[in-house]
């Protein structure tokens, strides 16, 4: 015995099924976007003149779980580099680091003084009041990496730390 | 033979000398103090930076503006001079000593037309005079940025006695270098080091002092 489907019937059963479809593939996309547990507040880089090559980028860092912070990539440029600064008495010393640790509920500060994002070989001044899209790749304690997306505002070379 | 009486003259004679030599000296003593012929010691100034007065730095360098003229400290007599060694592909410490450098500026108010603040670039490879120029000029129009030769920064560095190297790290070099700001008073001599971490306030205090003669 048949089930009596009209072919009405049939194409309302197809597309509501292909829309459940899509509801759960966009709800899945949407939650492995949201499963980089690693969030930035308070994002922003130094302005730079014309013809001036490097800037920092700093930002508060808070992760849960536990994360490095591997690299980051920025539009402005190709050499983005994580660095570290140091005093040792009264003389500065910078160096690249190949990782930052960010601890499971630790703010990690990369701030004037510490850490901070390197943007080198810049080829065009960063404008006071321009928003920069940084891209951090993060990695799990197990492995998993991923991209979280930092908007920075551009503050005035003169600025002093907030 | 003296009769008692010659003796007790005697005696009368000499306290009477004494006295009058007493007081002759306690008046002239008073008479020079009161008129400033003899000054008590003036007390030396009390600075919160390190007072280095009498450093035997060598005055005679000179170092290149962005128009290639040749400026020497002499230029800058009757200022208090800051000058500060670093480099503009620092992101940090650079930037907030001369952010510093401003704010200083801004609390001596009326008198921070005699302030001059000199920033040397420790990376001339990088640094060209027209990037020194403006880099400075953003953080106020009098500063100036300045450099030299390598031969002569490794001069510079002996006489000043500040650290600086080139350092490979990551894709190109950073430079470590001294955070030391050197302070000038209006004659020209080298008197004081400021920390990088020294307050504005308390800076400005120490050039204010420098600015008045101190």
């Amino acid at each position: 015995m048949t089930s009596g489907c009209s072919l009405k019937e049939n194409n309302n059963i197809t597309n509501h099924t292909m829309k459940l479809r899509n509801s759960i593939l966009t709800a899945l996309l949407f939650t492995s976007a949201a499963r980089a547990e690693v969030i930035a507040t308070d994002a922003w880089v130094r302005a730079t003149v014309p013809t001036q090559k490097a800037t920092g980028a700093f930002m508060s860092l808070k992760a849960t779980g536990d994360y490095k912070l591997i690299s980051a990539t920025c539009p402005l440029t190709k050499t983005v580099e994580i660095h570290e600064m140091l005093m040792e008495g009264d003389v500065m010393k910078m160096r690249q680091i190949p990782k930052l640790d960010l601890p499971d509920n630790k703010i990690v500060s990369l701030s004037p003084g510490g850490y901070h994002v390197m943007l080198l070989d810049l080829k065009e001044q960063v404008q006071a009041g321009q928003t920069v899209q940084i891209v951090l790749l993060v990695e799990k304690s197990d492995g998993k990496r991923e991209n979280v997306t930092v908007s920075a505002i551009v503050r005035p070379l003169k600025d002093k730390e907030p | 033979m003296k009769s008692d009486t010659g003796n007790i003259s005697q005696i009368e004679r000499f306290a009477k000398r004494w006295r009058t030599a007493c007081f002759s000296s306690f008046a002239f003593a008073a008479f020079c103090l009161v008129t400033g012929v003899v000054r008590a010691e003036p007390a030396k100034p009390v600075f919160h930076s390190k007072d280095v007065t009498g450093y035997p730095l060598d005055y005679g360098f000179t170092l290149k503006d962005a128009d290639g003229h040749d400026r020497k400290l002499s230029d800058f007599k009757g200022k208090v001079v800051q000058i500060f060694f670093g480099f503009t592909q620092c992101p940090m410490i650079c930037p907030m000593a001369l952010s510093r450098a401003a704010g200083i500026k801004k609390l001596l108010g009326e008198d921070g037309d005699k302030f001059q603040v000199i920033f040397v670039t420790v990376d001339p490879e990088r640094d060209t005079p027209e990037l020194l120029r403006s880099y400075t000029a953003a953080f106020d129009p009098t500063f100036l940025g300045l450099s030299t030769d390598s031969e002569q920064l490794k001069a510079l560095s002996a006489n000043f006695k500040f650290t600086y190297s080139k350092i490979e790290t990551g894709s190109s070099y950073t430079m470590d270098h001294s955070t030391i700001s050197y302070v000038f008073d209006p004659a020209g001599k080298l008197r004081l080091l400021q920390r990088h971490d020294a307050k504005s306030a308390d800076c400005a205090d120490d050039i204010r002092l420098l600015i008045e003669g101190k």
